[in-house]
């Protein structure tokens, strides 16, 4: 055998072949680019808040009350006399935290549940009426719920949150596990006899890794706006630590005569979420490998 | 030697009718190297019959009764287990639609190394470097390159050529090939059959050709079995099917394939015929022949007593109370 044309011929398929570098992958998704960098930012700040000129945000000074923004307070003081800026960047690991955590954990959650689901008959018809039940429940109110039999700590929330959420990333993942284990390669795949564990392994995680990703950032963005107005009620994150629902909910009395106690974590909140859901939604253009090698 | 002997294999469906009878007790046997070709029309049985022989068939909803003997050993009544290490190393199949029986979502190296992995305790470099020896066998250009690539990057007599790498890589007894061609183009399945010749004749694997296109039969088999709504018709070796059909069903199928220079010669202008009529459902099957409804030469035996397989030559069998006007006309 010819291995040295053979050896010839896969060289020159290689150089042929265009890898994309990520500067043209963002330019021809720009939510991501977008998306990515309102993250990246968020999360900068959240990690080296430190560093950033801030002073311990829990840090009462009375005689500095209501403040309004100025070169000595960036977003001026509360009612306490804290720093709203401290409180603003230490409130985003928070939400962060929130957000990640609830994302990682419904995933593994989901992807158990669902794959446990779509092979089990009565237990696929057992968990998926849970399931139901749960989803019929609007998330908030399930999540006041949740917390109202629990101790408020930052803990609790992101296991109610992570509860909240399970549901939808478990259909989501039976839906595609069950569509793909009728597909022809699954018979194939017993054919050249493979066992269903490791079919499910081999063949159908990797297929579900790209709608799971954009479902994963769904959930996190879900997760912050929960985690947010849990605190603003004053059901989840304990008031003493500052997270962007605390600010608000401290600053919603005097939102008429000092709006900027509201309004800048709020800036802050919606900001994330939109980079979150930008970065899904380009995600979800980007990652179906049929559309990207056509683009 | 015999490789494989199907006694007498009834497959039926459960539903919530009852029983639906889909394939009713066909016997054949496969020799060793041999080319056996099964022909029939969607809803002969064809295609479940060769699911059955790998047990792929739904069990809860299947019921299959019979002696299926491979090398001597009952595959009906043999574990999972045994099954799993059957499958894809002593008896493998390639499916007929190249694209969805090929895991989107891997690449090619992967699933044919996969196949010799699941059989053979090998390292993966050395399962890769037998993926990587199949696809040069197979006739794929650059190869090395085509191991990273995934199948959307292949055109359909590629990947159809990748199913068949998979399928021979632990170089199996008995290949099943259930409609190989039917998806591709002409001049790819002219490939395709021949790549298939020359894998055979190099790997010395039996075929079970699962077919309705009686040329691919011309080319690669050398006995035929002809089916009909799950019987077994006729059986007889490639050149008395084509020079002495015995079944009125078998006359048909080969009356409907246009022949070169059937426009010139003696047989210029003659339209193609068609057998009318559809295949019966499985519901409908009464008594008597299945093909009768269909058939030319049925008189009302054929409508009450179900034709029995009988010798008529020497390896060449007929369930037909007229096949010997059906020869003569």
């Amino acid at each position: 055998m010819a291995i040295g044309a053979i050896d010839a011929l896969g060289a020159a398929g290689k150089a042929k072949k265009r890898i994309p570098s990520s500067l043209r992958l963002l330019r021809r998704h720009p939510k991501i680019a977008v998306g990515a960098a309102i993250l990246v930012m968020m999360t900068m700040l959240a990690i080296f808040a430190p560093l950033l000129g801030t002073i311990d945000p829990r840090e009462i000074a009375l005689g500095k009350r209501l403040r309004p923004p100025s070169a000595e307070f960036w977003f001026g003081t509360d009612a306490l006399g804290r720093d709203l800026y401290s409180r603003v960047l230490y409130g985003g690991r928070i939400s962060v935290l929130v957000g990640v955590a609830c994302a990682l954990l419904s995933s593994v959650g989901g992807v158990v549940i669902g794959m446990v689901a779509a092979s089990g008959k009565w237990l696929d018809a057992l968990m998926m009426r849970i399931t139901d039940g749960l989803m019929s429940i609007p998330s908030m109110l399930l999540a006041i719920a949740l917390m109202a039999v629990t101790r408020g700590s930052l803990g609790t929330v992101i296991v109610a949150i992570t509860i909240v959420e399970v549901p939808r990333v478990a259909r989501m993942i039976r839906g595609v596990v069950l569509s793909l284990r009728e597909q022809p390669f699954v018979e194939a795949a017993v054919a050249a006899g493979s066992t269903m564990p490791m079919i499910i392994w081999r063949h159908l995680l990797p297929a579900v890794v790209s709608p799971l990703t954009v479902q994963a950032t769904f959930v996190g963005s879900a997760a912050i706006v929960i985690e947010a107005g849990l605190s603003f009620i004053g059901a989840g994150t304990p008031p003493t630590i500052p997270s962007w629902g605390n600010i608000m909910s401290d600053g919603k009395t005097l939102w008429q005569i000092k709006p900027y106690l509201v309004f800048i974590p709020a800036v802050f909140l919606t900001a994330t979420v939109l980079g979150v859901n930008l970065l899904g939604d380009g995600l979800r253009d980007a990652l179906d490998p049929r559309l990207s090698e056509r683009a | 030697m015999l490789l494989l002997d199907v006694r007498d294999l009834r497959i039926s469906f459960a539903t919530s009718r009852g029983l639906l009878p889909a394939v009713h007790g066909i016997s054949f046997q496969v020799m060793a190297g041999e080319t056996v070709a099964i022909v029939g029309e969607s809803g002969s049985g064809k295609s479940i019959t060769a699911l059955s022989l790998l047990r792929l068939l739904k069990e809860p909803d299947t019921r299959i009764v019979g002696e299926i003997l491979f090398k001597g050993n009952d595959l009906l009544q043999a574990s999972q287990t045994r099954m799993r290490a059957v499958r894809g190393d002593e008896i493998s199949m390639i499916f007929q639609e190249p694209m969805s029986s090929l895991n989107p979502v891997l690449t090619v190296g992967d699933q044919i190394a996969e196949s010799v992995s699941l059989h053979k305790t090998v390292s993966r470099a050395e399962a890769r470097a037998q993926a990587l020896r199949m696809l040069v066998q197979v006739g794929i250009p650059a190869p090395e390159q085509r191991m990273k690539e995934y199948p959307h990057q292949l055109s359909g007599g590629m990947r159809q050529r990748v199913m068949t790498a998979m399928a021979l890589v632990c170089e199996p007894a008995l290949l099943i090939a259930d409609e190989p061609t039917t998806a591709l183009d002409v001049t790819v399945q002219a490939q395709i059959l021949d790549l298939m010749r020359e894998l055979k004749a190099r790997l010395g694997s039996a075929i079970i050709l699962i077919t309705h296109d009686m040329g691919v039969v011309a080319e690669l088999a050398q006995r035929v079995m002809i089916m009909y709504a799950g019987r077994k018709v006729e059986e007889a070796s490639v050149a008395d099917i084509f020079a002495r059909p015995s079944h009125p069903y078998t006359i048909g199928l080969l009356g409907a394939i246009p022949r070169l220079g059937s426009s010139s010669g003696p047989d210029a202008g003659k339209p193609l015929t068609e057998i009318p009529g559809v295949v019966p459902s499985l519901r409908e099957a009464g008594k008597g022949c299945a093909f009768a409804p269909r058939c030319t030469f049925a008189s009302s035996i054929c409508f009450e007593v179900t034709p029995l397989l009988k010798v008529i030559d020497a390896d060449h069998t007929v369930a037909c109370h007229h096949s010997r006007e059906a020869l003569a006309a």
